[in-house]
């Protein structure tokens, strides 16, 4: 499970990393739809120095990053790999049947695959400078507008933050089950595909039963602790917007203007 | 001698659904005094935790009444009466609500409406008491179940109950553990004079408490101070109970022919008893 990059959190003390986790939230989503806009290789260069300027701030070390784009490998190669040999136009360099290679198909195969590292850097870079808590609290932050039209934004905030703090403990107890089932000789990873989904069956229902008996504790714990739903709560951590996530947001506002300028 | 009844209940009676007709409690009495601290003892199944959960209302009542400090436990009057008390359950990882130390501390505060910079204060000083300070921005999965345990204290001392319950609350931890989160309470119940109710099958934990008592069938079997309780010997034992290590020893030497006196030994004691026996020899 040590290889998942994708939602961990490098504690760290960078300018990145003290910027308020709404602001993060935002101007990362911002940023993924302006790189839709890019459509030359200059637009692509600009955003590739942008991204590498900000990994470079962050002073998490480029290798997290590669490693987050490895899981998503196969299906980057299979997209572009489709782009190069379907998209027709320009200079056509080798044809063999229904398959061409083509200067437009190698241009927008190399576009794709700019794409699909900026989402990727970009949406790792907001996952290991943010905790999850931080990014929960956010989420709350920015559905609470919502709440005109009754979407229960506080229980879906406690709940997401609830079950964020129990990843760790489901992490561990998904081990120690399957240690125990291991020494009463069951195989993991064995055998054909029907055998191997036969044999998580006696890791799912022991950690179906333990949850639902974590549940019934953890309710019963919140409730003798004064817990009557969202009303009248105060709140322990409070999000500080300061001038450097307006900064971040007028950097994305001029990033838009020269992208809209490279097109 | 006209002491304060913070607790009273009477004839408390619970069944819990498809049980067949057996009675969890079953016309339960007690009275607790402000500032005392008594310790429920009884084998598993003898209705200690559900007595400590209809306290609070965390039960409905079937039948029966519970009066906390003067404030009969109705549907009105259930939320205050658990601002009066704190509970402290058994399983240290599954009452950990918030994400860090700190936040989970806060979590009975934010309930309560607390204004923020208060809160900071109470969470401050509930952490410090628990000499959990240094841990404040810790996860719970990077913390030992001793520790949680001293953080789930934490935020019921933040809270400022009157009454704290401890649901079993030292059976998960390992001695080291036990150990301080017992002397964590000792200190608190000095400091606060707050009323401790502990459930427990901790037989030392039992044995430093002002008044035992032993709940059997969902019944009160039998109460009284500690060294009335342990004197009993073989009948804690047939009960399903354990004994202090000083009436075990006694009951050993007994065995060997050699008199003992019939009275509950704390340690000190069983030690002066040995050494006087000693010198007679």
């Amino acid at each position: 499970m040590n290889k998942l990059i994708l939602g961990r959190y490098i504690p760290g003390d960078s300018i990145l990393h003290r910027m308020d986790p709404r602001a993060k939230l935002l101007a990362s989503f911002y940023y993924i739809g302006i790189i839709f806009l890019a459509r030359t290789w200059q637009a692509y260069a600009l955003l590739l120095v942008f991204t590498l300027v900000l990994i470079g701030i962050s002073k998490i070390k480029l290798d997290f990053f590669i490693k987050g784009v490895k899981p998503l490998l196969w299906l980057i190669l299979f997209t572009v790999l489709l782009q190069i040999f379907f998209t027709r136009g320009g200079h056509v360099y080798w044809q063999w049947g229904f398959l061409s290679l083509t200067q437009y198909g190698l241009i927008n195969g190399a576009y794709i695959f700019m794409r699909f590292v900026l989402i990727i850097f970009m949406s790792t870079l907001l996952t290991l400078t943010t905790p999850p808590l931080s990014l929960a609290d956010a989420i709350e932050s920015i559905l609470k507008p919502l709440k005109v039209v009754h979407f229960p934004v506080y229980e879906v905030a406690l709940m997401l933050s609830i079950a964020l703090r129990f990843v760790p403990t489901l992490m561990d107890e998904t081990t120690k089950i399957m240690d125990a089932q291991r020494a009463r000789g069951v195989d993991f990873g064995e055998g054909n595909l029907f055998q191997q989904m036969k044999a998580i069956v006696p890791i799912l229902i022991p950690l179906f039963v333990s949850s639902f008996n974590r549940a019934d504790d953890l309710a019963t714990a919140m409730e003798a602790r004064g817990y009557q739903g969202g009303e009248g709560r105060s709140k322990y951590r409070i999000l500080k917007w300061r001038t450097k996530d307006t900064v971040a947001f007028i950097l994305m506002g001029l990033l838009t203007i020269a992208l809209i300028f490279l097109r | 001698m006209d002491e304060q009844k913070i607790i009273q209940v009477e004839q408390l009676k619970y069944e819990y659904p498809q049980s067949d007709g057996h009675l969890a409690l079953n016309n339960l009495s007690v009275s607790i005094n402000a500032g005392e601290w008594v310790a429920i003892i009884g084998h598993n199944g003898s209705g200690k935790s559900t007595f400590a959960k209809s306290l609070n209302g965390l039960l409905d009542l079937q039948s029966g009444s519970v009066m906390i400090d003067d404030l009969p436990l109705a549907l009105d009057t259930v939320w205050s009466i658990r601002k009066k008390i704190g509970m402290v359950f058994q399983n240290p990882d599954n009452q950990f609500v918030g994400a860090t130390v700190e936040d989970d501390v806060a979590f009975g505060l934010e309930n309560q409406g607390v204004p923020r910079p208060e809160m900071i204060e109470r969470v401050q000083e509930a952490v410090k008491r628990v000499g959990m300070l240094d841990y404040l921005k810790r996860e719970p999965s990077r913390l030992s179940g001793g520790q949680k345990q001293r953080v789930a204290l934490a935020g019921i001392i933040a809270q400022q109950p009157e009454i704290l319950i401890l649901d079993e609350a030292t059976s998960m931890l390992d001695p080291k553990g036990r150990e301080e989160v017992l002397a964590t309470i000792h200190k608190l119940k000095q400091e606060t004079n707050m009323t401790v109710l502990s459930i427990t099958h901790d037989i030392d934990e039992a044995a430093s408490a002002d008044r035992i008592i032993i709940l059997d069938n969902g019944q009160v079997y039998d109460q009284g101070t500690p060294a009335d309780i342990f004197a009993y010997g073989q009948r804690l034992l047939d009960l399903g109970l354990d004994v202090p290590y000083p009436e075990k020893l006694k009951a050993a030497l007994n065995k060997l022919q050699i008199e003992m006196p019939t009275d509950y030994l704390t340690t000190e004691r069983m030690v002066d008893y040995l050494w006087t026996l000693h010198s007679k020899m």
